[in-house]
């Protein structure tokens, strides 16, 4: 999951991370109520999470709370690259004498943590890591030692911070850590961490991604959730415990195991080029498929008004293929009338031929069944195009 | 011969006494596994009775070592617990340890594995993978052992299902060693690892690798055949059509802006030699005619 900059700021200043004041407003309302709270200027920050939002004119420099109210109510309902703007935040202004980077995040070629600090901040990293590198200073940690205070000071000066700032750069990275672990983050970027003219060194702005297999340890990231901006299909999925991703195609997909649906999707895409289709989500029901879950995810897909069919395509490992012909039969007499969508079914592996003999009995008007994934995909697809 | 496991695998099951614990211990025994007992903390020295078989509980694997000179683990245990279950077998120092067990945060998965690669006497296949299997020999995990059987065609994959169509489309030539190692973001045993195996292993001829978006392990796999891989390769990528930012299932299957791409990935692949279906059954059709010469 990953949190807005006021969630990252906050999250930040409960691990002792220096921050400046801020609050997140969704009026201009408590947009100038903050900003008169904070007292002098402000800046308005919407709160997306996408990169560019300055130069897309999300933010605003306001001199006092009325002109914060003013910027709120211009940047409000914003589109920043398809993202509306929903809230802003009201951020302490601060004369800022230097702008610097610091990031931990997960190194998944190298299977550990990665730090990287540098005293050229304030814009993109890779562009620092193109143009830069020489000030770009990028360590491994070990999961089992962290990052300790003698590491963070040879961070610092390996990203040649000056040395009037070392010290509590290296604070910032110590901490960082910290809240890296704690929070079980696999990023925590600070961009910028700024020098301000009164010699503090401040994180102003913040990316973090939290690990979503954590959950069960961290009760107070469901808060964290942005509910308005999640589709509102990705939103019953989740509830109803499916792996689900809507995509803006027609060919609604349900399928067993995260790789054989990935490719049922570039399957059906292959397929869909000749009728100008495309797949509608990506669904995984996972191993145990039962009529249930099967319910679950076909009332889902067949609540997507974009669908137009549907390719059931299971590969009976270990879950076995009668058991999933039993759940699409159970499936459909559950939902009746409200499927109307034809459902083309490819089994194999586990069972199948009792499998296909279930769907053949039950003799659904909607099913109809095919022997090879490849095949299956081309029906699905033409059925779309209808 | 077969990679990391064979007819002497001697097999431990931490979580036994859990449901999918004895479900698919059950499985693997009736598949020909040489099954030696589990290790459930707490509940040492009680025995439990799956497929016909008397199994010692113990409390720790380094027990189970004592006891029963096992030389392999497999870990059903749930994701809270997963983290203490591999570090008791790497304590252990055992060979070889199989993480079934899919949601594992990824800070407690860096965390095992740093402390194997410290310790340096344990291979760690996943987590959120189904295993290995050596048709007819071996299988651990939870991949069905009767889609195909033994033959000379080498096999890794990130996913489960993926590998399993995968035998099943190349279910009359079989497999010396099918090893998924897993879709998470951090994993043990890597495609490279495998790819070197297979190499090295007289009892395979060609191999099969299938990889998805995400990261750049088969990016790295790729100028690793290009390398040391003399044996041929073809390759199948899944996620040509996964949106950016987004999480395809698998924890680490997530293209990040324009890193971690499928056509990246087949590019790399090609680039390196290996022969790329763009789907499973071309794929399969590829090794076909290679085998056909």
């Amino acid at each position: 999951m990953d949190l807005f900059e006021y969630q990252a700021r906050d999250l930040f200043e409960s691990h002792n991370i220096p921050v400046l004041a801020g609050a997140v407003a969704t009026t201009a309302d408590e947009a100038e109520k903050a900003a008169s709270v904070m007292g002098g200027r402000v800046v308005v920050k919407a709160q997306v999470k996408i990169g560019g939002r300055g130069k897309a004119g999300g933010v605003k420099l306001a001199q006092d709370a009325a002109d914060a109210r003013e910027k709120a109510a211009a940047i409000l309902g914003m589109d920043i690259k398809g993202h509306t703007v929903h809230k802003v935040m009201i951020a302490q202004a601060a004369p800022i004498a230097e702008e610097y980077y610091a990031s931990i995040l997960l190194d998944r070629a190298n299977r550990n943590f990665l730090v990287m600090a540098s005293v050229a901040g304030g814009m993109e990293i890779e562009e620092v890591a193109k143009t830069q590198p020489e000030k770009l200073a990028r360590v491994g940690i070990d999961p089992n030692v962290g990052v300790t205070l003698d590491k963070a000071k040879e961070i610092a000066k390996l990203g040649q911070f000056p040395a009037d700032v070392q010290d509590q750069v290296a604070d910032v990275l110590v901490k960082l850590w910290a809240a890296f672990v704690a929070e079980d983050a696999t990023l925590m970027e600070i961009n910028p961490l700024v020098k301000t003219e009164d010699g503090r060194v401040v994180a102003l702005d913040g990316k973090v991604t939290l690990d979503d297999n954590a959950e069960f340890r961290h009760a107070n990231h469901a808060d964290l959730v942005d509910h308005a901006a999640a589709n509102p299909l990705e939103a019953k999925a989740k509830e109803l415990n499916l792996n689900y991703v809507k995509l803006d195609g027609e060919v609604g997909i349900i399928g067993n195991g995260a790789g054989l649906v990935m490719s049922t999707l570039d399957v059906v895409a292959y397929a869909g080029e000749k009728y100008g289709v495309k797949p509608a989500n990506f669904l995984d029901i996972g191993g145990g498929a039962s009529a249930e879950v099967m319910a679950n995810g076909l009332s889902i897909i067949l609540g997507d008004a974009d669908v137009r069919s549907v390719f059931v395509n299971v590969f009976g490992g270990i879950t076995a293929c009668d058991a999933v012909a039993n759940g699409i039969v159970s499936a459909l007499s559950i939902l009746g009338d409200k499927a109307t969508k034809p459902i083309v079914v490819r089994l194999d592996g586990n069972n199948v031929l009792e499998g296909r003999r279930i769907l053949n009995e039950a003799a659904h008007p909607l099913v109809q069944q095919l022997d090879t994934m490849d095949g299956a995909a081309a029906k699905a697809a033409e059925l779309a195009a209808k | 011969m077969a990679i990391f496991i064979n007819k002497d695998t001697r097999l431990i099951v931490q979580g036994m006494t859990g449901s999918e614990g004895t479900k698919h211990t059950g499985r693997m025994i009736v598949s020909g596994t040489n099954v030696v007992g589990g290790v459930t903390p707490g509940k040492g020295g009680q025995s439990v009775e799956i497929a016909g078989k008397t199994l010692p509980v113990f409390n720790t694997v380094a027990e189970a070592m004592a006891a029963t000179q096992a030389n392999a683990s497999v870990v059903f245990v749930p994701p809270k617990f997963a983290k203490a279950a591999v570090i008791d077998a790497i304590d252990a120092a055992i060979p070889l340890v199989v993480v079934i067990t899919e949601g594992i945060p990824v800070h407690d998965t860096a965390a095992f594995f740093a402390y194997s690669q410290s310790k340096g006497t344990t291979r760690i296949v996943g987590p959120n993978c189904p295993g290995l299997i050596s048709p007819g020999l071996s299988n651990l995990g939870i991949i069905p052992a009767d889609i195909t059987g033994p033959g000379r065609i080498g096999l890794v994959s990130k996913s489960g299902t993926l590998t399993y169509q995968m035998m099943y489309e190349l279910r009359d030539f079989g497999f010396s060693t099918a090893v998924g190692i897993g879709g998470d973001p951090i994993i043990g045993t890597t495609h490279i690892d495998c790819l070197r195996a297979f190499q090295d292993d007289p009892d395979t001829d060609a191999i099969v690798m299938i990889g998805e978006i995400g990261g750049d392990a088969e990016e790295r796999a790729a100028a690793f055949i290009a390398e040391y891989v003399t044996k041929p390769v073809v390759g199948y990528v899944a996620g040509f059509t996964a949106p950016e930012g987004k999480t395809m299932g698998h924890a680490g299957a997530i293209v990040s802006g324009s890193s971690g791409t499928a056509q990246g990935k087949k590019e790399a692949l090609e680039a390196a030699g290996v022969k790329v279906g763009k789907t499973p059954s071309e794929t399969a059709e590829l090794m076909r005619q290679i085998l056909k010469g």
